[in-house]
């Protein structure tokens, strides 16, 4: 019993002490980000690697996505005679929650584990290490190009999940089940607010993108320098992502459309 | 704190001593004095385990000092921690006249580029060929036009033997290869001062004695201070000119290698001629073996 408390007050500890040091790091990266912007080739790259790589599995399962909303959408509403109505349903379930949630969660399997596995390489091999004896700030040069990528992908994955999505929704709804074509763009012009869904969508996408980012290159930054932590760092971005992107859905859709 | 013990110590030699200019250099002129690291009463645990217990060491400027002693005694960690990636718990260290655990970022980051450090890895940045990877310094400090950083890492790899290497990747090189990448690309910024750990490991006899000959010349040429660790006494001994032997932290013997070779000390006699029994152990500290074995 008295081992159980010690263990949790210990556990305790050492939660808040990583998180100080998340948040230290988080401080330290984001004074780094003036220096990325000056010398925009690293950010490039970056986008690149963790932007443009990602655009497969993100268009698919946008596609995907977009495809059983329609069908169980479809069976839904024709019980009640509105399947005119189901550009509605596909294109508010998308741009409200599923694009930034499932994108978020993607991107945290996809980037997030690259990204940190990359960094706790050059961290296990003593890259950064060699780096600071370079003079040269592992934050600076390393990790803010990495945050800021991370950071400006994840909208712009998101958004192009939705469109695909409601693609998607489109050729099973119109395509395939027969919903009017009309019917399935213009209920969805005249019911999707700009304000009210897609600027939430927006603000989930962006809150996510940072945290996602933010885990992924602390976790990479702070692992134990072995083949073992790195793959045990991998891990834990992949987890700890999908709990904050679940968690602060919940929390940002009560503030949004709650109360 | 150290600011006014510096300038106590200036006021005793104005007012005491004959040789006031000798003095005043020591204390205050980064370019004047004899001594450029010098580390005094250095202590250092890593948990538990006490790595250095009293430490005194001075590397004399322009010189090539080796400093040897048994795997595991902390040889890595000094560099360390004369290159500020680790604080002493007590003592100092000071390099070129500052003291590097009270350098700010900047001061430490402006002190660092200064000096070169040859990791025992290599550490070179996987993502970066050969070329990039010595021209790494080269384009993080300086704004010299692509042609100029072109010919200085060419002449950085000329020296090392490999410029015929650039367009590797550093997955295709050898260690011992990658080892001398890591040191064209530790001397391309022209540094006052070059950190060698463990240059020769994994060398060839041939490669072995051109870089032996390379770090003498780069430190006779170019001026540069040098600091060696290294296992092997006699390629080290023959081109240095002070050797330390640390070992279970202390300095166990200092001296020119000509001196140390015929030290009377057994510890430094152990080590400079290789014998497994001795003052020095061999083994990491355990509990007695017979016990060990008989209680599984
Ligand atoms: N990150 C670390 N955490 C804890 N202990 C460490 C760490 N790095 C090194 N040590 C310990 O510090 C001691 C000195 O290590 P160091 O790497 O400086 O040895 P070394 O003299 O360079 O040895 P070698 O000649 O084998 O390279 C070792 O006993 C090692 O166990
Ligand atoms: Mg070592």
């Amino acid at each position: 019993m008295l081992d159980w408390i010690r263990g949790l007050g210990r556990g305790g500890f050492r939660f808040f002490e990583t998180l100080g040091r998340a948040n230290l790091f988080a401080l330290k990266t984001l004074v780094g980000i003036p220096a990325v912007l000056v010398r925009p080739r690293l950010l490039v790259a970056q986008l690149f690697s963790v932007g443009v790589l990602s655009l497969p599995i993100i268009i698919l399962s946008g596609v995907f996505v977009g495809m059983v909303l329609a069908l169980q959408g479809y069976n839904t509403l024709v019980d009640f005679g509105a399947e005119e109505s189901l550009g509605v349903v596909v294109a508010l379930s998308i741009v409200r929650e599923l694009g930034p949630v499932v994108t978020g969660l993607l991107f945290a399997g996809r980037a997030g584990s690259a990204l940190t596995a990359e960094i706790g390489l050059m961290k296990a091999t003593e890259q950064l290490a060699g780096m600071e004896m370079m003079a040269v700030d592992p934050i600076h040069r390393v990790i803010a190009p990495r945050f800021l990528a991370g950071f400006i992908s994840m909208p712009l994955l998101a958004a192009i999940f939705a469109a695909l999505g409601i693609y998607g929704g489109y050729f099973v709804g119109v395509g395939l089940l027969g919903v009017d074509e009309g019917a399935y763009w213009s209920q969805m012009q005249s019911q999707v607010d700009l304000y009210d869904d897609v600027y939430n969508g927006v603000i989930k996408s962006l809150v996510f993108g940072l945290v996602v980012t933010w885990i992924a290159v602390f976790e990479g930054y702070d692992t134990v320098p072995t083949s073992e932590g790195v793959s045990r760092s991998t891990t834990r971005t992949v987890v700890y992502s999908a709990f904050a992107v679940l968690g602060l859905d919940f929390v940002l859709t009560a503030l949004m459309f709650g109360a | 704190m150290t600011a006014a013990f510096r300038i106590m110590r200036q006021r005793f030699s104005w007012t005491v001593s004959k040789n006031y200019m000798q003095r005043s250099a020591e204390t205050t002129g980064p370019a004047a004095s004899e001594t450029l690291v010098k580390i005094r009463d250095l202590h250092f645990a890593r948990g538990e385990r006490v790595i250095f217990d009293g430490v005194d060491l001075d590397i004399p400027r322009g010189r090539l000092t080796a400093i040897m002693g048994p795997s595991g005694t902390g040889k890595t960690t000094l560099l360390r921690l004369i290159g500020g990636q680790l604080t002493p718990d007590r003592g100092s260290i000071e390099v070129d006249g500052l003291q590097v655990q009270e350098l700010g970022r900047k001061a430490l980051y402006d002190l660092r580029r200064r000096m070169g450090m040859l990791f025992q890895s290599g550490a070179l940045l996987t993502d970066l060929n050969v070329f990039d990877n010595v021209a790494f310094p080269l384009r993080e400090h300086t704004n010299l036009p692509e042609a100029m950083i072109r010919d200085l890492v060419l002449m950085k790899l000329q020296a090392v033997g490999l410029r015929g290497a650039r367009d590797l990747q550093p997955s295709e090189l050898s260690g011992g290869m990658a080892r001398r990448v890591a040191l064209a690309r530790a001397i391309a910024l022209d540094p006052m001062m070059i950190m060698y750990d463990e240059p020769f490991t994994g060398q060839d006899p041939i490669s072995m004695g051109a870089l032996v000959q390379l770090i003498r010349l780069l430190n006779d040429a170019l001026g540069l201070t040098s600091i060696i660790v290294s296992h092997d006494v006699q390629e080290t001994a023959a081109i240095s000119d002070y050797v330390y032997v640390i070992s279970q932290g202390k300095v166990i013997g200092q001296g020119s290698p000509e001196a140390l070779g015929n030290s009377d000390s057994a510890l430094v006699k152990q080590f400079m001629q290789g014998l497994p029994d001795g003052p020095v152990p061999f083994h990491y500290p355990a509990r007695d073996y017979m016990e060990d074995l008989l209680n599984a």
